[in-house]
This record gives structure tokens, C-alpha cells and sequence, in this order.
């Protein structure tokens, strides 16, 4: 601290105390209004200050009612987007460390045809090429089904070159000192290298479960059965027209409130990472 | 670039690298070369006959009014969001540099948005500013300001932008946050002993070593503004009242699986690749440049 001024710092923290409560607010109102009951909620103004319907809101939400626009329960909901983001997750960090592996330690025929090829692949986001990979994945048969929902999502190189860009950091030495000690490729790979990239594996653990979680349109225009609905997409039917009182908002509120605690946890608990995967990745 | 180390075999690292080709042909380059085909083709309404229309779609496209208000729109989406997002999260981060005490509690409560799914996000702003219902709207009311994004276009976008700047504001906080930890201590007690206030610190210090972040930034909330919102707008405004809220994302959108426009969807997405790749390649050659320092 270069100077020590008691109104700056009361200052500092009374502007960030404000930044947090905007922050917040729509979380905390979420939070709230799950533990009301519909009738209450759609009073003007509704209540600021949580109910007592907590217990009855998440029960429904968790089992369901079949009072509302789907039939299925969040636990059913929950758990596809938690396979979903798995298959997403895993599947993106092994075959980037392959790739990466060999684009780094290898010498082969085109390999500048492939690095580039991959490159091109970090620009476009899956949202601008929508229309046409659905069609693919409709021919492969893949509408509704886990394939369909994750493999077109694996198809970008940002971990591939998170890898490449460590792997080119490990010295030299270590591969040398490996292959006198008359270890193979494989073996440098699996012994050496993976359990020196776990920092950097923990960070895209975090950044692509949530990528993986919060992924909304694709599975949206995906899913025509409501069994292989993420929550996500599940929540957005609820809600059906728009935003009116015919709406159940305090079972609407529990479900948001429960799509968002798995990826909030992860973030929360895994912060430090977090923040190291995402300040790399973009680097 | 390269290793002087390197493995030896023929046919390993076709075996490593399969995989991810694999994914992205099938995934990538097959869709994506679809839609630059289909950009050129017209199909009847039927899906029975396609046909070879050259620059049709495109010309159709850049004539159609609706299209350039698109156009437009997104623009001012995107500036508005990447400038509001950028300027309040950079205030943050200035002030969450300064402080010792709690850092860590305010910090942890930043970045939860970040975890919140943009549909999810739209879902709770469209809660809060409910006409019917919502908190924010009643109070907005109660202050004699009648709150309708349902019926007043400007009220529609200042809804959207709001919620895509709370949900972005994390990343640009962490960002800043990280950015001005790494100047160098010594610079800002320099300046202090030089007399400098905390005031001119920030303007002549920090904010300038910030300009790499900040440029890095502007990009990534220009990309995030243009593709990532489509879950806050379908949830929020389903891109109306009219199309006052249908950013060019929103549009392929409804123009390919609402209207089944294919070629003049697909058009619409081979324009938007172009963007992407406009907007990347200004970024690489920015980082190069900053690298050669």
C-alpha cells in the first residue's frame, strides 16, 4: 500500500459493497422468490425477504408435478447436463492432450496442414454454423442423444493450444533424461508429461464444465424429447410464452437456482484454477 | 516453435492426432464448407431441388432492409455492452486492487455470474423487470417511470444489454484484476513519492499499462456480445417487441429454423464467419505486435 488514506479505502469498499449488492441482486431475488408460493410471488411488490416454502418449492421442482409445460423432473434434467458437460469436458482435455503431444514432440508429413487446420477451428463459435452441423448430425443419427449433444461442442481447439503452449515449455532435458533411461514415447507421455499439465488440466476442468453446463442453443434445437432436455433448455420451456403471472415462478426460481449451483460450486471451489485456466486459455 | 528433442515413429503421431482430426472434420469442416455451399444454392420449399444461384442469396440479402437493421442493431448492441461491461468492471478491479481486508470475500461474489448460463441470466432480469410482476419494474413505476419491454423497443435493449453486462462483468473483472497486479509495484511508488494522487495514478500509470488488456478485452466482449447472448435474448425478449432486439446471431437463427430460409440463412452465417475471422486475425496481429516488444 503506497498510502494510507482512511476515506479512499472507506470509499473502496463502499463502491465494491454497491458493485456486489447489483452483483447479486437478481440472485438473491431468485433465491427468494423459491421459497414463496406462486400466489404470493405474483402480488406487487412481491416479498423481499424469503418465505417458508422452501422445502415444498424444491421437492416439486426436483420430482416434478406434471403441472407444468414439461413433464420431466429436474433430477432427470440434471442429470444430462452433468453427462453432458462430462463427456464435453473429458473428452475435449484427452483428445487435446493427444493432439497437442504430437503436434509438439513429433515430426511428421503436414503437420503444418494439421496445426493450421485446427487453428481455424478456434474462431467460429458452433452458433455461427448452426444450421448446417445439424444437419450433419441429423444424418449421422444423432438427434437426441448425448453423442449429438457433445461431439459438435468437442470441436474446438482451445485446449489443444493451451496444451501446445505448455508442452513447449517443458525443457528439453526431461525427454532426454527419459529416453536414455530408454522410456517410449508413450511412456514419456503418460509418466512425465500428464501429471506435469495437471495444473493446467484442473484449470480447463472448470472453464469447460461450465462451457459444457450452460450450453443452450445447440441442445435446444438438438432435443425434440423432453427426457434429453439439459436443465438449461428445460427451464426456458417452463417458462413457455414469456414472462406473465400464469407462470409457477417460485418452481421456475428453484430449478434456475438448481442449474446454477453445480457450475457456481465448481467456480467457488475450484477458484484458483479457475482464474489461472482463464487468464491462460486466452492467452 | 519446435523441439530439439524429438520422438521418432511413422505412424504414432497420425494415431494421437486422429481423434481431434476426426472431430473437427466431421463437425467443423463439414458443416462449415455446407454452409458456404449452401450460401450459393437456392432450395425450394420442398427440400425436392436445390440450385446453383451464385451471389443471389447475398445480394437478397445486403437489399434486404430488415438485414441492415440488423446489422445496425448489433453494432450498437455490441458497443454498448463491451463499453458498459468494460468501464464498470475496470472501476471494480481498481478499487478491489487498493484493498486488503474482505478482497477475497467481494472477489468470490464477482465472479459467481460468470458460472450463470446466459439463458439463466436472461431468465432473472426478465423476472426482475417483469411489467406484471417483476420488483424493479414496480419500483421503476412507483418512481413514475413505466417499465415495458414488451412494447418499448429502447427499454427491450437496455433489458439485454443489462443482463448480458452483469453476466459478462466476472471475466472482465478477473481480467483487469489480474492485469493490475502485474504492474510493477515499483512504478506507482514513484509516482507517489513524485507526488502523484491516486487519481493521477490511475491516469497516467495504470490505465495506459492496462491498454494490452483493455484492447484484449474490448475483443473478446465485441465476440462475446455478438454470438454468446443468444440465450439472455431467446429468454429475455425473444428478439422482439418486432425485431427491435434480433441481433444478426438471433436472425440466422430465426430466418433458418423459424422462417427455414436455408440459403439466406446460410448467407447470413458464412457473413458472420466472416466477422469472426476479421475480428481474430485483428487480434493475433495485436498480440504479435505486443510479443516483439
Amino acid at each position: 500500500m503506497v498510502d494510507r488514506n482512511p476515506w479512499l479505502n472507506f470509499f473502496s469498499h463502499a463502491v465494491l459493497i454497491l458493485g456486489v449488492a447489483i452483483v447479486a441482486f437478481p440472485l438473491y431475488l431468485a433465491l427468494v422468490a423459491s421459497t414463496h408460493t406462486a400466489s404470493e410471488i405474483v402480488q406487487s411488490p412481491m416479498p423481499l425477504l424469503p418465505g417458508v416454502h422452501m422445502w415444498e418449492n424444491y421437492k416439486e421442482a426436483l420430482l416434478g408435478s406434471g403441472k407444468l409445460g414439461s413433464n420431466t423432473n429436474v433430477v432427470q434434467m440434471m442429470w444430462v447436463s452433468f453427462v453432458v458437460a462430462m463427456i464435453i469436458t473429458v473428452g475435449k482435455i484427452a483428445i487435446s492432450l493427444l493432439s497437442a503431444f504430437a503436434i509438439v514432440y513429433f515430426r511428421f508429413p503436414f503437420k503444418m496442414f494439421c496445426f493450421w487446420a485446427i487453428f481455424v477451428t478456434l474462431m467460429l463459435p458452433v452458433e455461427v454454423r448452426i444450421l448446417p452441423t445439424y444437419k450433419v448430425v441429423a444424418e449421422l443419427g444423432l438427434l437426441n442423444s448425448y453423442a449429438g449433444l457433445s461431439l459438435p461442442l468437442i470441436a474446438s481447439a482451445t485446449a489443444t493450444f493451451l496444451f501446445r503452449q505448455f508442452f513447449l515449455s517443458v525443457p528439453d532435458e526431461l525427454v532426454e533424461a527419459a529416453r536414455i533411461d530408454g522410456a517410449g514415447p508413450m511412456r514419456f507421455f503418460k509418466d512425465i508429461l500428464v501429471p506435469l499439465s495437471k495444473t493446467s488440466i484442473a484449470a480447463l476442468f472448470v472453464i469447460q464444465f461450465i462451457y459444457g453446463w450452460n450450453q443452450y442453443l445447440w441442445p435446444l434445437l438438438m432435443t425434440t424429447s423432453e427426457d434429453m432436455y439439459p436443465v438449461v433448455v428445460g427451464i426456458k420451456a417452463m417458462l413457455g410464452g414469456g414472462g406473465d403471472a400464469s407462470v409457477d415462478w417460485n418452481i421456475v426460481m428453484a430449478t434456475a437456482i438448481l442449474a446454477m449451483l453445480p457450475p457456481t460450486l465448481v467456480v467457488i471451489l475450484m477458484q484458483k484454477w479457475f482464474v489461472k485456466g482463464l487468464v491462460d486459455t486466452e492467452k | 516453435m519446435e523441439k530439439r528433442v524429438l520422438f521418432r515413429s511413422k505412424w504414432l503421431p497420425w494415431v494421437l492426432i486422429a481423434p481431434q482430426l476426426l472431430i473437427i472434420g466431421i463437425f467443423f469442416f463439414w458443416p462449415a464448407g455446407q454452409a458456404v455451399l449452401q450460401s450459393f444454392q437456392m432450395e425450394d420449399a420442398f427440400g425436392m431441388s436445390t440450385e446453383w444461384v451464385g451471389l443471389d442469396n447475398f445480394r437478397q440479402i445486403f437489399s434486404d432492409p430488415s438485414y441492415l437493421t440488423s446489422f445496425k442493431r448489433t453494432a450498437l448492441f455490441s458497443v454498448l455492452v463491451a463499453g458498459l461491461g468494460i468501464a464498470t468492471s475496470l472501476a471494480l478491479a481498481i478499487f478491489a486492487d487498493r484493498i486488503v481486508r474482505f478482497a477475497m470475500v467481494y472477489k468470490t461474489l464477482l465472479i459467481v455470474p460468470y458460472a450463470v448460463a446466459p439463458v439463466i441470466a436472461g431468465v432473472l432480469w426478465v423476472f426482475m423487470f417483469s411489467p406484471s410482476i417483476g420488483v424493479v419494474a414496480y419500483f421503476l413505476g412507483k418512481l413514475g417511470y413505466t417499465w415495458n419491454h414488451l412494447m418499448n423497443e429502447g427499454q427491450a435493449m437496455t433489458l439485454i444489454v443489462l443482463a448480458s453486462v452483469w453476466k459478462q462483468i466476472s471475466y472482465n473483472f478477473l481480467f483487469f484484476l489480474a492485469g493490475l497486479q502485474s504492474i510493477p509495484k515499483a512504478l506507482i511508488e514513484a509516482a507517489s513519492i513524485d507526488g502523484a494522487g491516486p487519481w493521477r495514478r490511475f491516469w497516467n500509470i495504470q490505465l495506459p499499462l492496462l491498454s494490452p488488456t483493455t484492447f484484449f478485452l474490448l475483443v473478446i466482449n465485441i465476440v462475446y456480445a455478438f454470438f454468446d447472448t443468444f440465450g439472455i435474448i431467446d429468454a429475455a425478449t425473444h428478439g422482439g417487441p418486432g425485431q427491435s432486439t434480433s441481433i444478426l446471431v438471433y436472425k440466422v437463427y430465426l430466418d433458418g429454423f423459424k422462417a427455414l430460409d436455408l440459403g439466406g440463412s446460410a448467407a447470413q452465417s458464412v457473413i458472420l464467419m466472416l466477422i469472426v475471422v476479421v475480428l481474430t486475425v485483428i487480434q493475433f496481429r495485436y498480440v504479435e505486435k505486443k510479443v516483439q516488444y
